[in-house]
C-alpha cells in the first residue's frame, strides 16, 4: 500500500491520461456508428455488407492494429492519434450491430403513426426512432465502454502514456504490486463511466427503467413502455 | 505506405523462413498454443454453460459476468500471473484461459437458452428423456450459437498470445516485441500482418463451421435471421 501512497501523482496522472484516452473513442463509436446503422437497418443488402465489415474489422486483433495504424495514417508510431483511431474503429464496428438492432426494436407501426401525424423523416428519426432505440444503444455503449477503458492499456506497449505504463514497468520490476494496482485503477475507470453513461440514460431516457437495461440486444424493450 | 512494402520485403526474404524466429515456426507456435488455449478453455466451459442453459439457471448472471469481465485489462493479467507464478509458457496460458472462459460458457449458455421453449416442451411431451432433449434438440438448435462463443473465444486468444509475447515465449508477437526495442518497423509490421491474416482465416474457419452446423430445417427459415454471431460480436474482447 505505501507503493500507492508515494507514487499516487503518477497514479493519478496516468489515470487522467487513460481517461483522455478512453473517451473519444466511445463518443465518436456512438456518433458514427448511427448513420451506418441506420443504414444497415434499412436495406438487407447494406445489412449485409455493413454488418460484413464490422464483423471483419472486429476480428482484427488489437496489438497488431495498433502497429499497422501508423502506416495507414502515415503517423508517428508514438503518437497517441493512432491509439484513439484504432480503438474508435473497434468501437464502431461493436456498435454498428447494436444500432442496427436498436432501429430494428422501434415498432413499425410506431414510426407509421409518426409520419401519420406529419413528423418528417428527419425529424421523427431524432425525436420517435433514436429515442425509442435509446435502451438497445445505450446498453451496446456501456460494453464499448468498458472494452476501450480495457485495451486502452495496449498503448503502453507502443509507448502511449496509459495505466498500462504498470503493467510494463512492474513486469520489469518484478513488482506485482504495481501491476494490480494498474488492474485495479484501470477496472475504476470502466466501472465510472459505466456509471456516467447509466447516468446519462436516466438523463436522457426518463421513461425507461434503467435498473432493467436490457444488455442483451433488441428482445422486449417495446413491451415495458 | 512504403513501409507495407518493407514489411512485405521482410516476409520474403528467405532469411526469415528458417529456424526458430522463421516464420514457419512462429505461425506454427502461435496456432499450437492458441488452440490448445481454446480447447483447455472450452473443455472447462463448455459443458457447464450447455448445463446452465439446458436448466435455464444463471439468467441474470452468465451474460452480463462475461461481459463484465471485459473490463480486465487482457495486459495486465498476463504480466500478474507471469510474475505470480514464474517464467516459462504455464502462466501465460493460465491467464489466456481465463480470458478464454467467459466467451465459451456466455456462447454456450445463450446458444442452449435460445432455443425455443415451446419446441423444448414439445420434445418433452414426446416423451423424450432430459438427456435427449438436450443431445436431439438444445444441442442441434443452438449449436452455431455455443460454436460463436468458441469462435470469439479463439479470437481474443490469438491476439492476446500476440501480447504475451511481453513475456519469453514464442508465437508471432515475438516478431513485435523483438522489433520494438530496435526500431525494425519492418519486421513488427510484417508479425502484426501475419497474425491479422491468421485472425481473419481463422475467424472465417469458424464462420463456415457455424453456418455448416445449422440444422437444415432451420436453414429454409432463418434467412433474416441474426443467429449467425450476434452473440460472438457483443462478447469478443480485443
Amino acid at each position: 500500500m505505501n507503493w500507492v501512497w508515494t507514487n499516487f501523482g503518477l497514479i493519478w496522472e496516468l489515470t487522467l491520461d487513460h481517461v483522455v484516452l478512453s473517451a473519444p473513442p466511445i463518443i465518436a463509436g456512438l456518433i458514427l456508428s448511427l448513420p451506418f446503422g441506420w443504414l444497415a437497418n434499412r436495406f438487407r443488402l447494406s445489412r449485409g455488407i455493413l454488418l460484413g465489415i464490422a464483423g471483419l474489422l472486429y476480428a482484427i486483433p488489437s496489438l497488431p492494429f495498433l502497429v499497422a495504424v501508423p502506416t495507414l495514417l502515415g503517423t508517428k508510431i508514438l503518437n497517441p492519434v493512432n491509439l484513439v483511431v484504432a480503438l474508435t474503429v473497434y468501437a464502431v464496428a461493436l456498435m454498428v450491430r447494436t444500432t442496427a438492432d436498436g432501429f430494428a426494436s422501434v415498432e413499425p407501426d410506431v414510426t407509421k403513426s409518426a409520419t401519420a401525424i406529419g413528423y418528417s423523416r428527419w425529424w421523427r428519426f431524432w425525436s420517435v426512432e433514436l429515442p425509442l432505440a435509446g435502451p438497445v444503444l445505450l446498453a451496446g455503449l456501456r460494453v464499448v465502454s468498458v472494452s476501450t477503458v480495457s485495451l486502452v492499456t495496449i498503448g503502453s506497449i507502443v509507448g502511449v502514456n496509459t495505466l498500462g505504463y504498470f503493467f510494463l514497468n512492474g513486469l520489469q520490476r518484478n513488482f506485482p504490486t504495481e501491476i494490480v494496482v494498474g488492474i485495479v485503477a484501470t477496472v475504476l475507470v470502466a466501472l465510472v463511466f459505466d456509471a456516467v453513461l447509466v447516468l446519462a440514460g436516466r438523463v436522457l431516457m426518463p421513461w425507461t427503467a434503467v435498473e432493467r437495461a436490457p444488455r442483451r440486444g433488441a428482445a422486449s424493450i417495446m413491451g415495458s413502455s | 505506405m512504403s513501409e507495407i512494402l518493407l514489411a512485405l520485403g521482410w516476409i520474403a526474404n528467405p532469411v526469415n523462413w528458417v529456424g526458430v524466429a522463421g516464420i514457419p515456426n512462429r505461425v506454427g507456435e502461435h496456432l499450437s498454443y492458441s488452440s490448445v488455449t481454446v480447447l483447455i478453455a472450452a473443455v472447462i466451459a463448455m459443458p457447464l454453460g450447455v448445463v446452465l442453459g439446458h436448466t435455464r439457471r444463471g439468467k441474470f448472471w452468465v451474460v452480463p459476468v462475461a461481459g463484465a469481465l471485459r473490463a480486465l485489462p487482457t495486459l495486465g493479467l498476463v504480466t500478474l500471473l507471469a510474475l505470480l507464478l514464474g517464467i516459462g509458457i504455464v502462466p501465460p496460458l493460465i491467464a489466456l484461459i481465463v480470458l478464454a472462459i467467459p466467451p465459451v460458457l456466455a456462447g454456450a449458455y445463450s446458444g442452449i437458452e435460445s432455443v425455443d421453449r415451446h419446441t423444448v416442451d414439445a420434445a418433452r411431451s414426446l416423451g423424450m428423456t432430459e438427456w435427449q432433449v438436450l443431445t436431439r434438440v438444445e444441442l442441434p438448435l443452438g449449436l452455431p450459437l455455443v460454436i460463436g462463443g468458441v469462435r470469439s473465444a479463439a479470437l481474443q486468444v490469438i491476439a492476446t498470445w500476440t501480447i504475451a509475447a511481453i513475456l519469453p515465449v514464442g508465437g508471432l508477437g515475438r516478431y513485435i516485441f523483438d522489433g520494438l526495442p530496435v526500431q525494425n518497423y519492418a519486421e513488427m509490421l510484417a508479425g502484426s500482418m501475419l497474425v491479422i491474416v491468421l485472425a481473419l482465416v481463422a475467424d472465417g474457419v469458424f464462420a463456415l463451421v457455424q453456418k455448416g452446423v445449422i440444422p437444415r430445417g432451420v436453414v429454409a427459415r432463418q434467412s433474416a435471421s441474426s443467429s449467425d454471431g450476434g452473440t460472438r460480436r457483443r462478447l469478443h474482447a480485443d
